[in-house]
């Protein structure tokens, strides 16, 4: 069963220079407990696509196309206020640099009873306690730290907290936006793990966001890969992997270093990816293509997804040219 | 000629902390605690390790920014073909030492002067050392603006740090150091900041300039992928100790000290079907080589060219 399903969900952020197109036509689903991954280098809409579904995003995005069904119900149209039930209690994120969210003056165990408070009022605080120690040890922390001021932990120790944190109102779907970005690789490695355990335990779904391509191989059953505000490519992990169909996902994973294999050459990408602002909605990669055809040159092909085998998709354009 | 451009014995920084009322207490950080590694004419050595294990402290001390609090660093001098101390240098001899070695930042936002042009930033290090006339030094900055793939030259000179991206800004950092012709360049994670479509061209850009300009690099990352597409040996260090050294490959595929395990086993595979072994530290097997080592070393030599440290592990992880 799908709990969320994107349709053809556009975001726009007016600026001065013009309209931005951060997100492009972006349809994907995420089943219950399964792992979906979104991959891309810096700007191609990544966090836009996050912060949409939980309309969170900066005061001049505005969303102008597109539904959002999360458990079967439309959330563009909400208002604020049914929204907040939905946010943290459905749907929650552990944001990009999260560990450095927290309230500096306030205590930790304080500020997760604060985001239960506002969703279950009626609680005791006796419940709530006992939930906070249950999440701590989900995730591997000791329950002395509710005690503690953020400054009192290492980087790895508010990252967990912050994914207590996410999990404090039992969200169904999770959405971790580069949550091991600042961190190094060994706590990165335990972090990782501590969210696939937690999606194992309570059956979650979780939309894993990132820009290291080995990352979402190891993290997600499903992934999207994508470039300037558009899904180009989309698939099982493993299918995409084995069998990249789009000339930028294989660019990605040709530009990725390993070290188990062969050590290979690895290919760099060239160009800087495009302005986002006032374009025909035909290949932006087109530019970037290592052998673009003559109709992507003259810019005559429409970006959209099509079959390439079961669950499986490749934007139409890039086809032809791999 | 010596076979090493730089050798490294015993190398330490240690800083003192003061606290209390009057900083009456006074405690020591041992942030570099002896480390000793060589690196030969036109190799680069991968230095790597978690946040805090003093990476870039190592590189600050070996590039003088910072003065050593003990040990002994060597450097090829060309001029009598033989090992030189940097402790005997001083004055003119250490400022013209000091061009031989030079540092790339992590960091290209913040190591660029924003009120300066490209040509000034580039040309700063010729003024300093005061290298030929300024048509000289204007040919200098054209010539090394090419070789970095700022092309064409003229119409990067007169533009500022913020109009450039992070990969033109860590190019720019790259032509700078370069232009003094080092021998031997520090290069604390330079790609690290940068976007992955990006990283590789710097990273490939590096490689080249080290073969044709025959330049040594200390290459500081915490990506064992990354030491390994840059690098012939790589040092790995915990708690400012370095614990393993071997060449690249023997690393990765015969590694010893359980640390070294943890940190390959935590590397994340763009592989969906591949499984990381997951390493839990086994002292007892460190136990043997431990006793083994009855000299009293701090590095054993357990195959070619691959030693590993015996002392500490009881500490890790």
């Amino acid at each position: 069963m799908n709990i969320l399903e994107v349709k053809n969900l556009d975001m726009n952020y007016e600026t001065l220079e013009g309209n931005v197109s951060a997100v492009k036509n972006v349809s994907f689903s995420v089943k219950q407990g399964e792992s979906f991954g979104i991959v891309g280098e810096s700007g191609c809409g990544k966090t836009s696509v996050a912060m949409s579904l939980l309309q969170l995003q900066a005061d001049n995005g505005k969303i102008t196309n597109g539904e959002i069904l999360f458990n079967g119900k439309d959330i563009v149209s909400l208002n604020e206020t049914e929204l907040r039930d939905i946010r943290w209690s459905g749907i929650s994120i552990v944001f990009q640099g999260a560990m450095n969210s927290w309230n500096p003056v306030v205590k930790i165990g304080e500020q997760i009873r604060e985001a239960i408070r506002e969703h279950y009022p009626n609680k005791s605080k006796e419940d709530n306690t006992n939930k906070i120690n249950e999440l701590f040890e989900i995730v591997g922390l000791d329950s002395t730290i509710s005690d503690r001021y953020p400054h009192e932990l290492s980087g790895g120790m508010k990252q967990r907290a912050v994914i207590a944190l996410a999990l404090s109102c039992d969200p169904k779907l999770i959405i971790a936006d580069e949550p091991t970005t600042a961190l190094d690789v060994v706590i990165q490695d335990q972090i990782l793990k501590e969210i696939r355990k937690v999606q194992d335990i309570l059956g979650l779904s979780l939309i894993y966001i990132s820009h290291d391509i080995a990352v979402i191989a190891e993290m997600t059953d499903n992934m999207a890969v994508m470039y300037a505000g558009s899904i180009v490519e989309m698939g099982k992990t493993k299918n995409v992997f084995a069998n990249p169909q789009h000339s930028y996902t294989r660019m990605l994973l040709e530009s990725t270093p390993s070290i188990v294999g062969e050590k290979k050459k690895l290919r760099s990408l060239d160009g800087e990816p495009p302005s986002l602002i006032d374009n025909d909605n035909c290949c932006l990669f087109s530019y970037r293509c290592p052998n673009p055809t003559d109709d992507c040159k003259n810019r005559t092909v429409e970006m959209q997804l099509i079959k390439f085998e079961d669950e499986h998709y490749v934007d139409q354009c890039c086809k032809d040219c791999g | 000629m010596n076979k090493n451009l730089i050798e490294v014995k015993n190398l330490q920084k240690y800083f003192e902390i003061s606290s209390g009322v009057f900083s009456r207490n006074k405690s020591i950080v041992k942030a570099v605690d002896g480390i000793s590694f060589d690196i030969p004419h036109g190799s680069s050595l991968g230095l790597v390790g978690q946040s805090g294990c003093g990476k870039t402290t190592t590189a600050r001390a070996l590039s003088l920014l910072d003065p050593k609090t003990g040990g002994e660093v060597s450097f090829y001098n060309e001029d009598t073909s033989s090992m030189e101390s940097i402790d005997e240098l001083d004055g003119e001899e250490l400022k013209n030492f000091r061009r031989n070695i030079q540092m790339i930042f992590q960091d290209p936002y913040e190591s660029l002067n924003p009120r300066w042009n490209i040509k000034d930033i580039i040309l700063e290090p010729l003024n300093i050392h005061n290298i030929g006339n300024l048509s000289d030094r204007e040919e200098a900055v054209y010539e090394i603006l090419k070789t970095v793939g700022l092309t064409p030259p003229e119409n990067y000179m007169p533009r500022f740090p913020h109009e450039l991206s992070g990969g033109q800004r860590q190019r720019v950092s790259i032509a700078r150091t370069l232009i003094m012709k080092p021998k031997f360049v520090v290069c604390d994670e330079p790609t690290s900041m940068l976007d992955v479509s990006i990283r590789i061209s710097i990273m490939d850009l590096m490689l080249n300039l080290a073969k044709d300009l025959e330049v040594s690099y200390l290459y500081i990352t915490h990506d064992l992928a990354v030491a390994r597409y840059m690098c012939d040996r790589i040092a790995v260090m915990f708690n400012g100790k370095i614990v393993e050294i071997a060449e690249t490959e023997e690393l990765l595929n015969n590694p010893i000290h359980p640390y070294t395990k943890r940190l390959i086993s935590s590397i994340p595979i763009p592989d969906p079907t591949y499984t990381r072994a997951e390493y839990k530290v086994d002292f007892n097997e460190l136990e043997g080589i431990i006793s083994s080592n009855k000299e009293g070393k701090d590095m054993i030599e357990v195959s070619k060219n691959h030693f590993i440290a015996t002392h500490d592990v009881k500490g890790l992880l």
